[in-house]
């Protein structure tokens, strides 16, 4: 079977990074594409109300660089709404306590689900996926 | 933006919900599998927080 063109499934993939479910509404599946946005939206707004850290990339020995540029790019994925805090100057410091790393988790989770959200929005456009 | 302070059980009880809602969504499809599905995801969710949770405090001592 040939490969799919890139310009079929760039702009989708690009549109639903930025814009968690807008893939799916570009490629007219609004529910399933409201409900990616819900989801991801509300996974990272709980990280942001239960003041978790935003990860810097670092590079130390292995598990550090692993963990440090893991969550980083974890953070990067979930498009706008990380990109938005940022600009906003939410700047959260890396403090003890359960709640702060429950949010630290919760802001790398709601990239995860992006990043699932983007998986499915390009084997929809690839047409791998009705 | 509001502080919202949350214990163990409720962080985990919000992170399965959203996450089942998202397998859910992308793996199944029709609507009927996808809410099966979710549901399934989160009930493996709540088996695993009250298994780990009981094996962590039985570790402990």
């Amino acid at each position: 079977m040939a490969p799919t063109p890139v310009s079929k499934w760039a702009g989708v993939v690009a549109l639903a990074w930025l814009i968690p479910g807008g893939g799916h509404f570009l490629l007219k599946r609004p529910g399933r594409g409201a409900l990616l946005a819900a989801c991801v939206a509300a996974t990272f707004l709980l990280g942001l109300m239960m003041r978790g850290a935003f990860f810097q990339p670092k590079t130390d020995d292995l598990l550090t660089t692993v963990i440090y540029w893991g969550g980083f790019i974890g953070n990067l994925m979930a498009g706008i709404p990380y990109l938005l805090a940022n600009w906003l100057g939410y700047n959260q410091a890396d403090v003890a306590g359960h709640v702060h790393d429950y949010g630290s988790k919760f802001l790398v989770a709601a990239g995860l689900l992006n990043i699932l959200a983007m998986v499915d929005a390009f084997e929809i456009a690839t047409g791998k996926k009705d | 933006m509001p502080k919202m302070t949350l214990s163990h059980f409720e962080a985990s009880l919000l992170f399965a919900f959203f996450t089942s809602i998202v397998l859910g969504v992308i793996t199944k499809r029709t609507d009927r599998e996808r809410i099966r599905y979710a549901a399934y995801c989160f009930g493996c969710f709540i088996v695993s927080i009250f298994g780990l949770s009981w094996l962590m405090y039985l570790g402990h001592g």
